[in-house]
């Protein structure tokens, strides 16, 4: 017999515990957003309209790891964990869904600790220039994106199962990643579909970063609604509908 | 693999419960979903310090009815007490004095086994000095060497151990197994029997879902059978065998049944060439079957009047295989 640790702890350290053991998740959440950070970085081909395109590149890439790790990674996981019963059950011991759901948030709070950790380094060995950042206010965007990107993963993963679930994850990933407006500037896209990018959470997110890291939001007061609508209404969805087997 | 079953000495939570009270109580329980009635107006109870086995075909409802106990499911009618809670709205409470097997499943393949017992550890420690040591209890289900394999890389047996340990893991004083020995090899299935006996004998309440009838008459004190949603019987494993006799009969040669007068024809079946049996024999009827075979020269190998097995009984009431 041995002295006792929490529920929340002995949670939290299973969730690190299957993060690491997932490469998949390294490769979605790490290693793609800093391909395309250096990648980008240092051959200035995306038609940014800014004067310096790591200013666009950045905040752009930082939406991108924010949506990797709050939708992508967490919907997957939540998805497999229904499918394999691990949430049937955890509902039978006395950790109770606040906790699993704080464990969740904490554990992408870690993985989202460590891509900024990556990602704003190697931002600034590509010259990107952040002595006007407002980091406070980049913290609320990444927050508020966060709260709207795990809402709709959560969503996704509570209602279908777990194989088309991946697959809806990953595509959306691609979609967004191509058409949000977080890589390609929404005046580089088609106007339909410029203005449903404008709408949607990638786009917000990656515009309010804008604003707060290189003062080059597109309309960032219109962005920042967007962005809090997503992330009041894709909770509340999820709540509403979420089905833990 | 552990013989001294440490893990599970003196429970503090166990030596407090009263034996005499039912600590499972269901009452006129109904689960329906959409328009299928799965569980039909059910009542039975459990006594703390006793193996309960719950038997029946696919489909009987008792998986239904074992998810409304633990309070993964709700009742659509009825009422469910365990140790005195309500499964739902006291869930907070029940679940730091219930361990739950599942039928399969509930683990992330990834994850180790030993890590998957000491998550589980954990999540029972809140507000308790001494909590059960994963160590311990992977070398109680003869897991040890298999401590650092992840579950997908575990045998069906193996899988099913893993999953014992994580419900022994809350020192629960109810347990529900769900199948516990599905495609266990004989050692394991003889060490998770030991493990579910000695549980019972310190007072926990053991509550066994099993296709199994072996393994029902060898560890349980008491049985219910159902079938269709309804509980067909419910009592002592010996109540529930004694209830009907049974007479077998065992010839050198196969017996015409078609030659055979009607007062003995209709009473005899067949189990296997040269191997009978006879249900609830009335009065006078062995006598005259023993006449009968005599008279044909048939030699008889065996006969013999008993309680019929779990199995007879079971086919008996539900019409079919477990």
């Amino acid at each position: 017999m041995k002295a006792s640790t929490s529920p929340l702890r002995a949670q939290l350290r299973a969730e690190l515990q299957i993060l690491a053991r997932n490469g998949e998740q390294l490769l979605l959440t790490l290693i793609i957003p800093v391909m395309l950070l250096v990648f980008f970085g240092m051959t200035d081909v995306l038609p940014t309209g800014f004067d310096d395109h790591m200013d666009f590149l950045t905040p752009g890439v930082i939406a991108l790891a924010i949506m990797s790790s709050s939708m992508v990674s967490l919907g997957i996981a939540t998805g497999f964990e229904r499918s394999y019963k691990v949430l049937k059950r955890l509902g039978v011991t006395p950790l109770g869904r606040p906790r699993w759901l704080i464990a969740k948030v904490i554990t992408i709070l870690v993985v989202q600790f460590i891509q900024l950790g990556v990602l704003i380094p190697v931002a600034l060995l590509l010259d990107w220039q952040a002595d006007d950042a407002q980091w406070l206010v980049a913290i609320g965007a990444v927050v508020t994106g966060s709260i709207a990107f795990a809402g709709l993963g959560l969503f996704i993963a509570g209602r279908l199962r777990a194989e088309v679930n991946l697959a809806a994850q990953n595509g959306l990933y691609l979609l967004l990643l191509l058409l949000g407006g977080m890589v390609i500037p929404f005046d580089k896209l088609p106007d339909p579909v410029a203005a449903v990018a404008k709408c949607l959470p990638s786009g917000a997110l990656a515009d309010v970063l804008r604003e707060a890291l290189a003062n080059g939001g597109d309309r960032p007061a219109t962005s920042w609604l967007v962005l809090g609508i997503w992330a009041v209404v894709t909770p509340v969805l999820t709540a509403l509908t979420f089905r833990w087997e | 693999m552990n013989g001294d079953l440490s893990p599970l000495n003196d429970p503090p939570s166990l030596s407090r419960i009263d034996r005499t009270e039912p600590t499972l109580v269901v009452e006129q329980l109904c689960v329906r979903y959409g328009d299928l009635l799965a569980v039909d107006n059910i009542s039975f109870s459990a006594r703390a310090g006793q193996v309960t086995a719950v038997l029946g075909p696919n489909g009987a409802g008792k998986t239904s009815t074992i998810e409304v106990c633990e309070g993964i499911r709700k009742a659509s009618s009825g009422q469910v007490r365990v140790l005195g809670l309500d499964p739902v709205k006291d869930r907070r409470v029940l679940a730091k004095k219930m361990g739950v097997m599942l039928q399969d499943g509930g683990i992330y393949p990834s994850a180790r086994a030993i890590d998957v017992v000491r998550q589980y550890c954990g999540l029972y420690a809140s507000g308790r000095d001494k909590i059960a040591a994963p160590e311990e209890l992977l070398d109680l289900v003869g897991l040890s060497e298999r401590r650092l394999s992840p579950w997908r890389r575990l045998s069906g047996g193996e899988k099913q151990r893993l999953s014992l340990a994580m419900a022994l893991a809350a020192q629960p004083q109810i347990i529900f197994l769900d199948e516990p020995t599905s495609g266990v090899d004989v050692n394991g299935r003889t060490t998770i029997r030991q493990i579910i006996r000695r549980l019972a004998d310190q007072g926990a309440t053991i509550i066994l879902a099993t296709h199994e009838l072996d393994e029902a008459e060898k560890i349980c004190d008491r049985v219910i059978i159902f079938d269709k949603g309804k509980v067909l019987v419910e009592g002592g494993l010996d109540d529930v065998r004694r209830a009907r006799r049974v007479v077998r009969l065992r010839t050198v040669r196969p017996l015409d049944l078609t030659d055979m007068p009607d007062n003995l024809a209709g009473w005899l079946i067949e189990d296997a060439p040269c191997d009978y049996s006879i249900e609830d024999a009335p009065q006078g009827l062995i006598a005259a079957l023993a006449v009968w075979l005599s008279e044909r020269g048939i030699d008889v190998i065996e006969l013999r009047t008993g309680m019929a097995s779990l199995e007879d009984t079971f086919k008996k009431l539900t019409g079919g295989a477990p």
